[in-house]
C-alpha cells in the first residue's frame, strides 16, 4: 500500500545503501518511502570514489558480502543506464620490495580460497598493465573482480529503477520515531509531518547513530575522515585501480591516527582520483595540507608522470565505521520494526547491493542470501 | 610591472619578516585597492607585511592597466579616481612591504589545530593568537600558470583577505559563441591591452558596471548600439537617503550618462539578451522585454546587429580561501554570498580579516576604506591595544555609508526568479563540461538533485576548469527549481589548481621570502 503518507517500509537515507534497500524491497513487492534531509547522494555516497573492491578484504564476513555484491552489481548494470559508469577495470596492488610481495602472496592465497581471483604479476609485466608505473617495483597482484561505479549516479539510478513502488521525500529530516500502543513501530515524524510504515530501515550512513538514538538505542557509528584529490582531465594515464601494499593494512587498522596509502585510478570522465586517507577527527572538514602532501607524494611515487599534473579539487568525506569495522545489517533486537543498514565504512558503494538484498529478505521473511549473523546490530549491546 | 616612464625605476629593498623564523606580522592576499590600503597602512605603522597577488603588478581588477609594451601614455584616462591608486602605489614604493607578485594562493592554513572554533573576534589576547593557536601559513604556487612545482609558504601572525570578486554570468542560448565576452572582461581588455572586443558591441546584463563598460567602450571608439539592463533603475529611487549620502556615486553616474548621451547609446531597461545569433561568431542578438520577475514577455523580441556582446550580471565575492577555513557567510541582496565581518573587518575566524569585495561588492573606494580600517585593526590586535581613535571612527562611518549604497544597488539589480525561462533545454549551462540546461533540469526532476552540489555530482556541471565559477549561479538557480536560488558558500579547498609535484614537496623547508633571490617577485618594479 502506498498512499500519500504511508507505505510498507520507510528507508531513512538516500545514499547508495538506502537506494539498494529501497530497490530490493520494491523488487520483493513492498512499497517504500525513502526520506532524506538532503538530496540524493548528499552524504558519504557523494564523497566516495565508487570502489567495488574485493582485493583489499581479508577472508571473512565482509569479503563474503563483497563477493555477493560483485555479482549483484554485475546484474544491476544490465538494468541501469550506462551513465553509472560501471567499469570492471580490475585492481592492481603493487609492492616495492620482495618482503611486500611475500605478504601479498600470503594474503592472496587466503583470498583465493574464499573465491577471489588474484593473479601474480611479475615485475617485467607490470608495465604491460600500467605503462606509466614507476620503474623498479618488485611486482604485484592483479584482481580482475575489482570494479568501479560513479557512486552518486549509481544511487540515483538505483532509486529510479525501484519504479512506482519507491517514493522519494527529499529535504525532509526525520525527527523522531512513532510508536504504537504496544511499543511497535508505526513510522517516523519528520520536519514536515508524519510518515507511516510498519518497518523503518536506518540507512543514514555516518549519521546512523543519530537515527538509532531517535529510537532510543545505541549504535556506535563514528566518522572516519578521508580526502580525495581530483586531477585535471587526462587521457587514460592510469587504467586500473592501483595501490601499494600498505593500503590493506590501513583499511583494517583501527587507529585514530592519520593513515594514507594512495589509491590511484583513472575515470571514464578523464580526471585521475587519488584517495584513501583515513583519520578519526570527528566531522571536521578543515583542509589538511599534510593529508594532501602524503596523497600526492604517494601517487607521484607510483606514477611519476603525475608530478606535473594539476590537482583541480579536493574534498573530504566521512566514512561510517563501527568498532569492529563490520556494518550493521538487519533487525534491531531492541526495537521491533527497526532495521539497520549502515556502518559500511569505506566500502558502502561496493557492499550496498548485498546489504539491500539482506534487508529485503528480512522484511519479507525470506532466507538471507548469506549468513548475516556477523552483521547483527545487536552485537554492540552491553552484555548483562 | 611599470606602466609609464614616471614609475620609480626599481622597487626598494623588500623588508623580510621581523623574526628569523620567517614569520611576518601580516600577510595580505590581493594587491587591489583593499589589499594595497591594508598593506601600506600596517607597514607604515611598523608591521612586517607580505603582499601576495596572482598578477605581477598591483592594482587588482579595478586599476588594471596596460603592460608597458602597450605604450600607453595615459593609463589613467580609462580610470576615474586614478590619483587615489597612484597615491597608494607611491606609499607602497616607499614602504617596507614585501611584494610577492605572481603568487597564486591555493589555501591558507593554521598551525596547531583546526580553525572551526567559535568566534571570539573582538579583542583576542595580545600577540594575536586567540585560543593559543599558531600562526597562519599562506600556501602559494608560482609560475606563469601556477605550474612551477616549487610550493611557496608564507607564515604570518595575521592574514588580510583582499581577494576581490569575479563576474557573474547567467547563461542564455548562444552565450558560448566567440564574440561574447564578460562585461568586466571587456573592460579589463580595454584597461590592460587597449583592445576592443568588436566594432559594434552590445552591452547587456545587470548592474552598475554596465554603464561604465558602455561608456569606456564608446569612448575608446566602439559603436554601442544598446545597453540592455534587466532591472529598472527606478529601484534606486526607493533609497533616496542612501543616494543623497553618496553624492560621488551620482556624479559618477552622471559622467557615464553624459558619455552615453554624447555617443547616442540607447539604454533599454527591463530587457535582456535572450539569444545570440551567428555561425562562427556573434552576428546579432535578440533583445526581449522582461516582466518584473525577469520572465521574457512574448512578442517583444527585436534583433540588433552587432559583432560582439559584453555581458555580465554583477560581481561575485571571491571567498573560497575563507569558506575553507569555516568563516561565516551571509547572503547579499543580489543573491551572492559574502563574508560576515565585524565592525573592524575581522571574519568569524579570529586573526583573519577581510576587506573589499570579499565582504560584499562595493567598489574601489569602499575597498580602500575597508583596507585601511583592517590595517589599523590588525596593528591594534598585534600590539594588544583596542582599535579606537578618530581615524577608525571616520573610516567606519565612511564604510557604513558606502555599504548602505552598495546594498541598495545590489537589491536593485538582483536577478529575478524568471530569468531561467530564457534557457532552452539545449543551452549549455556548464561550458567546461558541456552540460545543458535540459540535463540539469532532468537531474533535479528525475534523479533527486536539490542543490548545486548534487547537480554537480549527477551531471558534472561545475567540475571543469572553472570549478563552477562560470556556471555556479546558473546551476544553483536551476537546482533550486523555481526561484533564483542562493548559491551556498561553496567549499573549494583548492582555490587554484596545484601541481601534484608541488603538493608532494610540501614537507620541504618553508620557502619564505627572506634571503630569496629576485624570484620572490618584484611587485610593481619593472618587469624582470
Amino acid at each position: 500500500m502506498l498512499t500519500r503518507n504511508s507505505s510498507d517500509v520507510i528507508v531513512v537515507g538516500a545514499g547508495v545503501v538506502g537506494a539498494a534497500c529501497a530497490y530490493y524491497a520494491a523488487q520483493a513487492g513492498l512499497t517504500v518511502t525513502v526520506v532524506d534531509r538532503g538530496p540524493v547522494s548528499g552524504g558519504t555516497t557523494g564523497s566516495g570514489e565508487g570502489n567495488l573492491l574485493v582485493s583489499d578484504k581479508e577472508p571473512g564476513p565482509e569479503l563474503e558480502l563483497a563477493l555477493l555484491s560483485t555479482e549483484l552489481w554485475r546484474e544491476l548494470t544490465r538494468l541501469l543506464p550506462p551513465q553509472i559508469e560501471y567499469e570492471t577495470k580490475g585492481g592492481l596492488v603493487v609492492s616495492a620490495d620482495e618482503d611486500g610481495m611475500r605478504a601479498l602472496r600470503d594474503f592472496a592465497a587466503g583470498q583465493e580460497k574464499a573465491g577471489v581471483r588474484a593473479e601474480e604479476v611479475a615485475p617485467d609485466r607490470l608495465h604491460d598493465l600500467e605503462p606509466h608505473l614507476a620503474p623498479g617495483l618488485a611486482g604485484g597482484f592483479l584482481y580482475p573482480q575489482d570494479a568501479q561505479v560513479m557512486p552518486a549516479l549509481a544511487a540515483a539510478h538505483l532509486l529510479k529503477a525501484g519504479g512506482d513502488r519507491v517514493r522519494l521525500r527529499l529535504g525532509e529530516e526525520v525527527t523522531g520515531l512513532l510508536a504504537g500502543g504496544h511499543g511497535e513501530l508505526r513510522g517516523v515524524a519528520t520536519t514536515t509531518g508524519e510518515l507511516y510504515a510498519g518497518y523503518v530501515v536506518n540507512a543514514a550512513g555516518t549519521w546512523g547513530g543519530e537515527v538509532a538514538a531517535l529510537a532510543g538505542v545505541d549504535l556506535p557509528v563514528l566518522p572516519r575522515r578521508g580526502f580525495v584529490l581530483v586531477t585535471e582531465p587526462l587521457p587514460r594515464v592510469v587504467r586500473r585501480k592501483v595501490y601499494a601494499a600498505d593500503y590493506v593494512a590501513d583499511v583494517a587498522s583501527g587507529s585514530a591516527a592519520l593513515q594514507t596509502s594512495a589509491v590511484v585510478e583513472g575515470t571514464a570522465a578523464g580526471p585521475v582520483l587519488i584517495g584513501a586517507s583515513r583519520e578519526r577527527v570527528g566531522f571536521d572538514r578543515t583542509l589538511s595540507t599534510e593529508v594532501l602532501r602524503r596523497l600526492a607524494a604517494q601517487a607521484t611515487a607510483l606514477f611519476p608522470v603525475l608530478a606535473g599534473v594539476r590537482a583541480m579539487r579536493t574534498y573530504a568525506g566521512f566514512r561510517p565505521y563501527l568498532p569492529d569495522h563490520l556494518p550493521a545489517i538487519g533487525p534491531d533486537p531492541r526495537v521491533p520494526g527497526l532495521l539497520h543498514a549502515c556502518g559500511h565504512e569505506g566500502a558502502g558503494i561496493g557492499l550496498a547491493p548485498a546489504t539491500g538484498l539482506i534487508v529485503a529478505r528480512c522484511l519479507t521473511g525470506g532466507r538471507p542470501p548469506l549468513d548475516a549473523s556477523p552483521f547483527d546490530p545487536g552485537r554492540f549491546m552491553p552484555t548483562t | 610591472m611599470s606602466t609609464s616612464a614616471s614609475d620609480p625605476a626599481a622597487a626598494p629593498e623588500a623588508a623580510g619578516p621581523a623574526e628569523p623564523s620567517g614569520l611576518y606580522d601580516l600577510a595580505v592576499i590581493g594587491a587591489g585597492s583593499a589589499g594595497l590600503a591594508g598593506a601600506v597602512t600596517a607597514a607604515e605603522l611598523g608591521l612586517s607585511v607580505a603582499l601576495l597577488d596572482t598578477a605581477t603588478g598591483t592594482g587588482g581588477q579595478f586599476y588594471r592597466h596596460p603592460a608597458p609594451a602597450a605604450g600607453a601614455l595615459r593609463p589613467e584616462a580609462l580610470h576615474h579616481d586614478w590619483s587615489a591608486y597612484a597615491g597608494l602605489r607611491r606609499r607602497l614604493e616607499a614602504s617596507t612591504v614585501t611584494r610577492l607578485g605572481g603568487h597564486h594562493v591555493w589555501t591558507v592554513s593554521r598551525e596547531g589545530g583546526s580553525d572551526s572554533r567559535e568566534s571570539g573576534s573582538a579583542g583576542g589576547p595580545a600577540g594575536g593568537f586567540a585560543g593559543g593557536e599558531g600562526p597562519w601559513t599562506v600556501h602559494a604556487v608560482t609560475g606563469a600558470d601556477g605550474c612551477a612545482e616549487r610550493p611557496v609558504r608564507v607564515r604570518a601572525r595575521a592574514v588580510l583577505l583582499a581577494t576581490g570578486a569575479y563576474e557573474r554570468q547567467l547563461p542564455f542560448p548562444g552565450w558560448t559563441l566567440p564574440g561574447v565576452v564578460g562585461a568586466g572582461g571587456a573592460q579589463a581588455m580595454l584597461k590592460s591591452g587597449l583592445v576592443l572586443p568588436g566594432k559594434r558591441v552590445v552591452v547587456a546584463g545587470s548592474g552598475p558596471l554596465l554603464l561604465a563598460v558602455a561608456s569606456s567602450l564608446a569612448a575608446a571608439g566602439a559603436r554601442v548600439p544598446a545597453v540592455v539592463e534587466a532591472s529598472g533603475y527606478l529601484a534606486y529611487v526607493r533609497h533616496p537617503r542612501v543616494l543623497a549620502a553618496n553624492p560621488h556615486k551620482l556624479a559618477e553616474a552622471a559622467l557615464h550618462g553624459g558619455i552615453l548621451l554624447r555617443h547616442r547609446v540607447r539604454l533599454r531597461t527591463r530587457s535582456a539578451v535572450t539569444e545570440v545569433h551567428g555561425r562562427d561568431r556573434v552576428e546579432a542578438v535578440t533583445v526581449t522585454r522582461l516582466d518584473r520577475d525577469w520572465r521574457p514577455l512574448p512578442g517583444t523580441s527585436r534583433r540588433i546587429a552587432c559583432d560582439a556582446l559584453a555581458v555580465g550580471h554583477g560581481l561575485v565575492p571571491q571567498i573560497e580561501l575563507a569558506t575553507t577555513l569555516g568563516c561565516a557567510t551571509r547572503a547579499t541582496p543580489d543573491r551572492t554570498t559574502a563574508l560576515v565581518l565585524d565592525d573592524l573587518q575581522e571574519t568569524s575566524v579570529p586573526d583573519l580579516w577581510a576587506a573589499g569585495e570579499a565582504g560584499g561588492i562595493g567598489g574601489a573606494q569602499l575597498a580602500r576604506a575597508e583596507g585601511e580600517l583592517a590595517g589599523l585593526a590588525i596593528v591594534s590586535r598585534l600590539r594588544g591595544r583596542p582599535a579606537r581613535g578618530g581615524r577608525v571612527g571616520k573610516l567606519q562611518r565612511r564604510r557604513d555609508r558606502m555599504r548602505a549604497f552598495a546594498d541598495a544597488m545590489a537589491a536593485a539589480h538582483a536577478p529575478g526568479p524568471g530569468w531561467s525561462r530564457w534557457l532552452t533545454d539545449d543551452t549549455d549551462v556548464c561550458r567546461c563540461e558541456e552540460v545543458t540546461a535540459g540535463t540539469v533540469r532532468a537531474a533535479v526532476a528525475d534523479l533527486g538533485a536539490r542543490d548545486a552540489r548534487t547537480v554537480k555530482l549527477l551531471t558534472r556541471a561545475g567540475m571543469g576548469w572553472c570549478q563552477g565559477r562560470m556556471c555556479g549561479a546558473g546551476v544553483a538557480c536551476l537546482a533550486a527549481g523555481a526561484g533564483p536560488g542562493e548559491p551556498p558558500a561553496e567549499r573549494r579547498p583548492l582555490a587554484v589548481p596545484v601541481p601534484l609535484g608541488a603538493l608532494a614537496a610540501l614537507d620541504g623547508a618553508a620557502v619564505g621570502p627572506v634571503g630569496e633571490g629576485p624570484s620572490a617577485g618584484p611587485g610593481d618594479g619593472p618587469a624582470a
